[in-house]
């Protein structure tokens, strides 16, 4: 369960987050959508903690441990992943090795064994094989001249190896044409169980047709200021962000 | 903003893995060099007349010297009257096996991980151990015999085979070469020698670990390898030194010969003490290394792999005379703290359609300084001559620096020179992105340096390639911020 209270937070000295409080049980899906410079991935880099962000005010908890008393890594052992907006490339280091090494380093700290080649290699495909991915993926240098989708597609790729119990998905959508959408959304539909949580962040509302959230969160000035099931991505959709941030202005 | 990092920072601090040093009685000459030493070192060697004339005129030559400051670096004076020149483990006589080799010295191995018994031959490697200049244990010896292929330390060759020797010895590196080179040639102690026989493929890689270990011994190793007709060696020379406070000399001199198409792959990884994190101690590795690709189709390989040395000052080079020959260098380059690298090659094209690919991978922590410096010559009737070369550098932190300087003389103005460099940051975004997956800083940045390097890596023996990696990622412990 992901713990959200009050939460400030600031990148060289400027303030994005002003007062976030969100909770997340296990097994549900939330979706939270914004404007631009709502403070989104400000959010998702935070919770996954990125050094240059300050937390200011605030508490954020993810079962019962406080998140900012952890490294990045220690966060992801503890379960929370973060499918990145913008993906990084590394030069010289295949795909392949990459999720090796991520999915040892997770074993690792679990008390397992490494996982070999073999073993590690018919699990990957078969991963693969759910997002229509090539084996040519698997040979490439991370990210490395990939596309946006291809790119996104590696992201779910990670995100279904690795078994999250926190998914935090950084506007997935971007970037995917309608084919590529259906993919990578039915790759998210599969995780989905009763004990894992879902956070989606977007900017539209065309991922929710695919994948149904069961609280839907509007951001706006840094905090939330409007809550619903998923009717309230459709009257948004109809509406724009506008009746919405009026709404917060005249809150404050 | 937040200082990043600092889980990195904390991981670059790590003591050198290899410093000890091995309690062993040294047969060693008093501090200082004349016309005297250079006698007595011959005679302690038994050597022929024709050594120790070549080794009187190289100190003649060098006495008239001054030591070259035209590199990258910045070091205390070295005292060239304060050094020993000659240092040999007390043997009562040669060991004929390992049960006869001090216990102390198969200690010291061990820790390094030589592996000096049957796991050799099982891992195909022969090993000529040097223990400080003197070759004390030889394997294989009679298995590459069969083959006709000699592989023994310089001082064996020396003896036993004269005429190779005389033949051979400074026709690559003559003693005038550079001040480095001549003061090896005139106090060179011992090293390692091979001769690969006309159309021989010598069957396993031929590897010498080498190890400094007593105190304030200049080092001076000398390495000939010929490869006659049609042959083929792989050479790998790897080397660790004890930890100790004051700076130590090391000046070796490597001659490679390529006969008509002979190729000679020659593959070293380099981590003698740095120094400290503070700069103090750590060896000043002034070394002459170049091949001469002597016949046709010849084709000469350098990889290195440079982490260690306070100072390096290094470069590789290949003469290609022979027509339709090949040179090769692939270097990485790792310096961090205060190390200082000066480190790059020279290709000399002298042959018609000969080829040379330079690839330099430069990687500065710390207060490091890595300086690649290399030329590409070509030769006024050296027709078709084409060179490729490419340079990258990867800075982590604010306070390392890496420089540049290709230089190119060509005097044939249809040879095609392509020249690519780059310079680039270890980003926040890797270090996030894969700390998000899990891994934690240090293997992330082994991971990052290891993948800016693969070109370098790819070409290495195998089990080369696995110590290698390890040495890379070990080496940053201590230094972006």
């Amino acid at each position: 369960m992901l713990t959200i209270k009050n939460l400030h937070a600031s990148i060289e000295d400027k303030a994005i987050l002003r007062g976030l409080d969100l909770n997340i049980k296990p097994g549900e899906v939330h979706a939270i959508m914004g404007p631009n410079g709502s403070g989104k991935s400000t959010l998702a880099s935070v919770l996954a903690g990125r050094e240059e962000y300050q937390i200011t005010a605030g508490t954020m908890h993810y079962q019962g441990t406080d998140l900012s008393t952890l490294t990045p890594d220690e966060r992801a052992h503890l379960g929370l992943f973060l499918s990145f907006q913008y993906p990084v490339e590394i030069p010289g280091v295949s795909n392949l090795y990459l999720l090796k090494s991520a999915l040892n380093a997770k074993r690792k700290q679990a008390g397992l064994e490494e996982m070999d080649a073999i073993d590690f290699l018919t699990i990957v495909r078969e991963k693969m094989k759910l997002l229509h991915m090539d084996d040519s993926y698997l040979y490439r240098d991370v990210n490395s001249g990939f596309s946006g989708g291809e790119k996104k597609r590696n992201e779910i790729l990670q995100l279904l190896l690795l078994e999250p119990s926190l998914c935090i998905l950084d506007e997935t959508d971007s970037g995917l044409d309608i084919d590529a959408l259906r993919i990578v959304a039915q790759g998210i539909n599969l995780m989905r169980n009763e004990e894992r949580s879902i956070l989606l962040i977007t900017h539209y509302q065309r991922l929710l047709d695919y994948i149904k959230p069961d609280v839907v969160h509007i951001l706006s000035g840094g905090k939330i200021v409007a809550e619903g099931d998923y009717r309230l991505a459709t009257q948004l959709e109809a509406e724009g962000y506008e009746p919405f941030l009026q709404k917060k202005a005249g809150g404050d | 903003m937040t200082k990043p990092n600092q889980a990195l920072e904390t991981i670059l601090q790590q003591d050198y893995e290899h410093g000890f040093i091995t309690d062993i009685e040294a047969d060693a000459l008093p501090p200082g060099i004349n016309a005297d030493t250079i006698r007595a070192i011959s005679a302690k060697k038994n050597e022929p007349e024709f050594m120790l004339a070549w080794r009187l005129k190289a100190y003649e030559y060098w006495r008239h010297l001054k030591e070259p400051h035209w590199a990258h670096l910045k070091y205390t004076p070295i005292d060239y009257q304060a050094l020993s020149y000659y240092s040999a483990p007390k043997l009562k006589e040669g060991p004929k096996n390992l049960d006869e080799v001090d216990p102390k010295l198969i200690e010291t191995y061990n820790k390094l991980g030589i592996p000096l018994k049957e796991q050799e031959w099982l891992a195909g490697v022969a090993v000529d151990a040097v223990f400080d200049s003197i070759s004390v244990a030889t394997t294989f010896k009679d298995k590459l015999n069969e083959m006709g292929i000699i592989f023994c330390s310089f001082s064996d060759a020396v003896q036993n085979h004269p005429d190779l020797v005389q033949q051979y010895l400074g026709s690559v590196v003559p003693h005038t070469d550079n001040f480095f080179a001549a003061l090896n040639a005139a106090v060179f102690s011992d090293g390692s020698f091979v001769y690969i026989p006309p159309g021989v493929r010598c069957p396993m890689e031929l590897s010498t670990y080498f190890r400094i270990n007593a105190r304030s011994t200049g080092q001076f190793e000398r390495t000939l390898i010929i490869a006659d007709a049609g042959s083929y060696v792989s050479y790998l020379e790897g080397c660790t030194a004890p930890q100790r406070d004051e700076n130590q000399l090391h000046a070796a001199v490597v001659e490679l010969v390529a006969l008509d198409k002979a190729q000679i792959k020659y593959s070293t990884v380099q981590n003698w003490y740095p120094g400290d994190e503070n700069g103090v101690g750590g060896i000043y590795n002034f070394v002459t290394k170049r091949g001469e690709c002597r016949g046709h189709h010849s084709k000469i390989s350098w990889t290195q792999v440079e982490t260690g040395s306070a100072i390096t000052w290094k470069y590789p080079s290949v003469v290609l005379k022979g027509d339709y020959s090949v040179g090769e260098f692939y270097s990485v380059a790792l310096t961090n703290h205060h190390q200082q690298a000066d480190t790059g090659t020279k290709m000399i094209h002298i042959g018609q359609h000969t080829k040379s690919t330079i690839v330099a991978k430069g990687i500065s922590a710390g207060f490091a300084q890595n300086t690649y410096r290399g030329l590409v010559k070509v030769l006024a009737h050296a027709d078709g001559a084409h060179n490729y070369t490419r340079c990258d550098s990867l800075l982590m932190g604010q306070h390392c620096g890496a420089h540049t300087f290709p230089y190119i003389e060509s005097k044939n103005s249809r040879a095609r020179i392509e020249h690519e460099a780059s310079t680039s940051k270890i980003s926040e975004d890797q270090l996030f992105y894969l700390a998000q997956r899990g891994i934690d800083t240090e293997n992330a940045v082994s991971m990052i340096v290891n993948g800016f390097c693969k070109e370098v890596m790819k070409t290495l023996p195998m089990e080369f390639a696995v110590e290698a990696r390890k040495l890379l990622g070990l080496s940053l412990e201590g230094s972006i911020g």
